[in-house]
């Protein structure tokens, strides 16, 4: 069982290696002649106005908790799907009251905007 | 693995395969790029890359120098760990995934059964999920660390997308999972060998695409827009927001960002290929080398089709706008999908009781 995340492992060791390789050999091989114009953050030739780092929209945030709310449902679906054939008409009734009561929050949500992007 | 020289062999084994893999892998992506600006030149009547070797086709090779002498330039107030992690992560997560992906059946050396993949976990498909929704990391902590306003702007908004499509990725699989009834992505691929048959007479392969094609729909626009591909390359709309999330990353590190896009690209082409489009399976014959090696071809025939589509894709469609992008994510994939699992648990519990 164990055994079976051993080249998991091993892929693990290559991949940051050759990623921490790229990395490292571009960073000492290519050549550096910082200016400060060249270190400012780009904005399209005009010179930067403040922060880069200030508040943004709220419907960010709002996305994230939908997301939540929702991965977690697909998530419980997986063990579900992978029995489903022995549950039969049982699994199908579970699962569908479990459906419908997050399809009623999921309608209210769209009946209040929450996934109207534009608003 | 009974004793200590099994387990020697089976390390040996599987340090050969993940290093054929990565530079397999590598390679792909660095002619995958080569085939992008080919087919997207003849679509857009130009010639694409021609002049770096025969047909451009050493195109790839001078790019990767190129990035490799070019000046590595951090903005003055970046954050410096961060913007060094956010590639590394972006590369990490996109190779790992290609661990659990299996390319053909098995052989047999010295009395050992290899299979023709790194490893069969029992949740290899959980496991994919998880490694490749680690990716958005790389773009939030890209957008955050660079300390200018487009790539914030671009960093945010390909996260909100990424998270969207995963809920719409995640159910347009799991009809597939009812039917076949493993997470494992070998057992998965099995499960589709051979033929139906009516009357004695083969009419189509066992693949699921023709059980869930709403599901493999919903999977595959959802899996577009998870590799933030056009018509869903939003986050590096070069019109609005000049390259996104990558805009101040300059030498291998913004290629990092490109190889791993492109890996992600491969991983999600795999699995719609191992879910949907059978694996590796079509027609077998001749002596066993060539029973071995048949699969192998035909798995990557059916990857390089879904490569070939994406690219396709990028050279016809136009970008979506991004309310446009939500809604079609939150108002009709996901309830597409919600449909799917609920029309084929109906079917099947009728069928098995």
């Amino acid at each position: 069982m164990l055994q079976d995340y051993i080249p998991v492992l091993v892929q693990l060791i290559a991949v940051v290696a050759v990623a921490g390789g790229i990395l490292g050999a571009s960073a000492l091989v290519g050549k550096k002649r910082p200016t400060r114009e060249k270190l400012s953050p780009y904005e399209c030739g005009s010179v930067p106005v403040g922060n880069a780092r200030e508040r943004f929209s709220i419907s960010f945030y709002l996305v994230g908790m939908l997301f939540i709310l929702f991965d977690v449902e697909a998530v419980f679906l997986y063990p579900w799907a992978v029995v489903y054939k022995s549950l039969k008409w049982f699994g199908f009734i579970e699962m569908f009251v479990y459906i419908a009561i997050l399809l009623a929050g999921y309608l209210y949500l769209w009946k209040k905007g929450a996934l109207d992007w534009s608003r | 693995m009974a004793t200590s020289s099994d387990l020697g062999f089976f390390l040996l084994v599987t340090i050969v395969k993940v290093a054929i893999i990565l530079w397999v892998l590598l390679t792909a992506i660095a002619y995958l790029t080569w085939l992008e600006r080919k087919v997207i030149g003849h679509i857009q009547s130009r010639w694409g890359p021609y002049l770096v070797g025969p047909h451009g086709l050493l195109q790839p090779l001078a790019d990767g120098v190129k990035f490799l002498f070019k000046e590595d330039i951090m903005p003055a107030d970046a954050d410096r760990l961060v913007y060094w992690l956010a590639p590394f992560i972006a590369m990490v997560t996109a190779f790992l995934s290609i661990a659990v992906i299996p390319f053909g059946e098995s052989f047999e050396l010295r009395g050992h059964v290899i299979p023709l993949q790194i490893t069969d976990l029992n949740v290899g498909l959980l496991f994919v999920f998880a490694v490749t929704s680690l990716g958005v990391y790389s773009i939030v902590l890209a957008g955050w660390a660079s300390n200018s306003k487009y790539p914030l702007f671009g960093g945010l908004r390909s996260s909100a997308q990424m998270i969207s499509y995963e809920l719409a990725l995640g159910l347009g699989v799991v009809g597939v999972l009812m039917i076949s009834g493993t997470l494992s992505l070998r057992g998965i691929a099995a499960s589709q060998l051979g033929f139906w048959r009516l009357g004695g007479i083969l009419i189509l392969p066992r693949w699921n695409i023709f059980l869930q094609p709403v599901g493999f729909l919903v999977y595959f626009m959802a899996a577009i827009a998870e590799t933030n591909r056009v018509p869903f390359d939003l986050p590096e709309g070069e019109t609005e927001l000049v390259a996104g999330f990558h805009t101040e990353y300059s030498s291998f590190k913004f290629a990092m960002f490109f190889m791993s896009e492109y890996a992600n690209m491969v991983t999600v082409s795999c699995l719609a290929t191992l879910l949907f489009f059978g694996g590796w399976s079509g027609p077998v014959f001749g002596p066993g080398w060539l029973r071995v090696l048949l699969p192998v071809f035909w798995f990557c025939l059916k990857v390089f089709c879904f490569l070939f589509f994406y690219i396709w894709v990028r050279g016809t469609l136009p970008r979506f706008r991004y309310d446009q992008l939500m809604a079609f994510g939150w108002k009709f994939l996901l309830p597409l999908g919600l449909a799917n699992i609920l029309v084929t648990s109906f079917v099947l519990a009728w069928i098995h009781s």
